[in-house]
Order: C-alpha cells, then structure tokens, then sequence
C-alpha cells in the first residue's frame, strides 16, 4: 500500500479549504491530509481541523514556496510514498487526481497537472496567456520534456523529489513552480505532464487585471533568467 | 587650521565615538564594526594629511582631486549596501528555516498532548 501525503497550502481560504479536505477524503481515502496554514488571519485553522485534516501552522507568512517546503518536509520525515499538492482555494479537483498518482507509482518524481493539455475548458488570454507560453516554451526546452502549464500546483513528487524539495524548495515568487522545475531537472529527477481538468476557483478572485498581467510577466522573465543562472544541486543528497 | 580640516577631524572623531560606544553597549556585531572601522581610518588619515588625496589623484590621472574622493565614497558605500542586502537574504532564509521548524516541531507536540 503505498502512503499518500495530500499537501494543501493554505492562505485565508476559510470559504473553501473545509470542502477541499473533504473532497480529498472521498475521492483518495488511503491519503493523510496535511494543511499547511500560511498564516492565516481568518478560520482557515478551524475549518481545516474541522475537516479532520491534520494542520501545520506557520507563524509569519511564507508564501506557497515556504508552506509547501514544510509539506516536503513532514512527508520527507514521515515516509510517505507519494506528495501531492492539492491548493486550497478549491481550484484543483481531487477527483482527477488519481493519474497523477499513477504517473508516480510509474517511475515519474514530479508530475504537473496541466490544465492546457486537452482536458477541462480553463482559459487564459492576454499578457497572462503570453506568461505562460514563454513559461511553457523555455521551461520545455530546458527539461526537455513537453510542459504547457508549467505554473500549475496541481502537482505530485516522489520521495526523491519530495527529499530534494525539503530541503531546496525556494520560497521566492514562483520558486514553487519554475525554480521547483528547473531544481528538479538540475538534480536528474523524471519530469512528467498529465493533463487535468480543472476548475475556476470557488471562491476568492482570480490575479487578473491587465496592469498585474504585465508586471506578473516581468517577474516571470525574471524568474526564468534567474533560474538559468542559478546553481542547483546535481543530484539529491542521500 | 582651516575649516575643512575642522569639519573632516569632528566627523571622523564622531564617527569613531559612535561606532565604539554601539560596540560596547553590544548593539553591534564585532564583523560589522570592523568594516566601518576600516572605512573610518584612511578618511581619518586624508583628514589630517589632505595632500595624500592631491597626491593619489595625481597619480591615477584623475584632474580633480575631490571627484577621486567621491568615487571611492560611492564605491565603498555600494561595497557596504551590497553586503547589507547579502546579510538580510541570509538572516530572511534562516528565519525561513526557523519558521518551517516550529511549525513542525509545534504539531508534534500538540499531538503528543492530545492523547
């Protein structure tokens, strides 16, 4: 039987992280359910419990980066076979998830679900969608394997990446998605897609508006330059 | 004794007073007090001996000798910002750590107390 660790980062999602839980524990009820509350200022913490998760609760605010390295962690000290990151806004359906599983159990160490791969009818459009596309064509090019939503959290790791992650895993803007990628490839780990379908978020609004769009793409070039320059570790440290 | 001297004299004497009073009350790391320490002497000795600067500037071509001083002021305080910035990136990613530490440690231990 292998142990799943769900990992769900959580930032004020009081309104949907209750149902996320829940929804994890229908759809893969072999998983434990790690909430990891980045310090929340509503009853994300409560809710959370409620659900019957277990919950980890960061007294500053680290960002995804930081709530998911302390995910890696638990999972990393608790032997857990497989990590899949579930967000908590409700975004990411659990019932799809099984696949991701499945690509880990295969020999994969970190499987994307990608949203732009054929299924579900999530859309993008202007600099956000350009964002993505750099994202997807350079990233690609790098890993050599073919990604299209490379800033997807809808993730699984194996214990290889989940013993890279705890240990490299950036909390820098984006460290969870780019530099996780690159991090994972320096270090010699098998990258894989999977196509997903995916929901608009239940609740909360999404980062659009054309004015972040822009400066999310900058950040983006950033990131990637960055990422490019960067030293990684080789391979992952026994 | 001109004016210049005057001034160049107190504030190289208050710099000292001040960076030496930090230290003793323990309010400022020895490595940090070192790098200004090592700022304040030769601005202390081209206080007392201008003419070195005149001399310097001579040698390196430079036409005015006062453009030399402020290049290298500008130089070191980027010198000093830049190792500030290293610092706080340093001190940012060991509160990370820290964070991340209790955060696990504190759910062990409310799961110990729950049975």
């Amino acid at each position: 039987m292998t142990r799943v660790l769900v990992v769900v980062p959580c930032f004020n999602e009081q309104a949907s992280v209750g149902r996320v839980v829940a929804e994890v524990k229908t759809h893969l009820p072999e998983a434990d359910v790690l909430v990891v509350d980045d310090c929340s200022s509503d009853g994300t913490l409560i809710a959370a419990q409620a659900a019957g998760a277990e919950v980890v609760s960061l007294c500053v605010n680290l960002g995804v980066g930081g709530a998911m390295r302390v995910g890696y962690r638990y999972a990393d000290e608790h032997g857990y076979d497989v990590v899949l990151q579930v967000d908590g806004d409700g975004q990411h359906d659990s019932a799809v998830a099984r696949p991701l599983l499945d690509a880990v159990a295969n020999g994969a160490d970190l499987v994307i679900g990608a949203r732009f791969a054929g299924t579900g009818d999530y859309d993008v459009r202007g600099p956000r969608r350009w964002s993505m596309r750099l994202l997807a064509a350079v990233l690609s090019r790098r890993t050599g394997v073919r990604l299209t939503d490379t800033t997807s959290g809808f993730r699984a790791a194996s214990p290889r990446a989940t013993r890279l992650f705890a240990r490299h895993y950036a909390a820098e803007y984006l460290g969870d998605t780019i530099e996780a990628i690159v991090l994972a490839s320096k270090a010699g780990l098998v990258i894989e897609q999977v196509p997903v379908a995916m929901r608009a978020r239940t609740t909360g609004r999404p980062s659009a508006g054309s004015w972040r769009a822009v400066l999310y793409l900058g950040r983006v070039v950033l990131a990637l330059v960055l990422s490019s320059v960067r030293r990684f570790p080789s391979q992952v440290d026994a | 004794m001109n004016g210049v001297f005057v001034v160049g004299l107190i504030g190289g004497a208050v710099s000292l007073v001040l960076i030496g009073e930090l230290l003793r009350r323990r309010q400022l790391r020895e490595k940090y007090a070192v790098i200004w320490l090592l700022i304040g002497l030769p601005i202390a000795v081209l206080a007392v001996a201008p003419s070195l600067l005149d001399k310097a500037a001579d040698q390196l071509g430079v036409a005015d000798p006062v453009n030399l001083l402020l290049f290298l002021s500008v130089l070191v305080l980027l010198g000093v910002c830049l190792h500030l910035s290293w610092e706080c990136s340093r001190l940012e990613e060991e509160t990370r750590s820290l964070v991340e530490e209790v955060a696990l440690l504190r759910h062990r231990v409310e799961r110990w107390e729950r049975r």
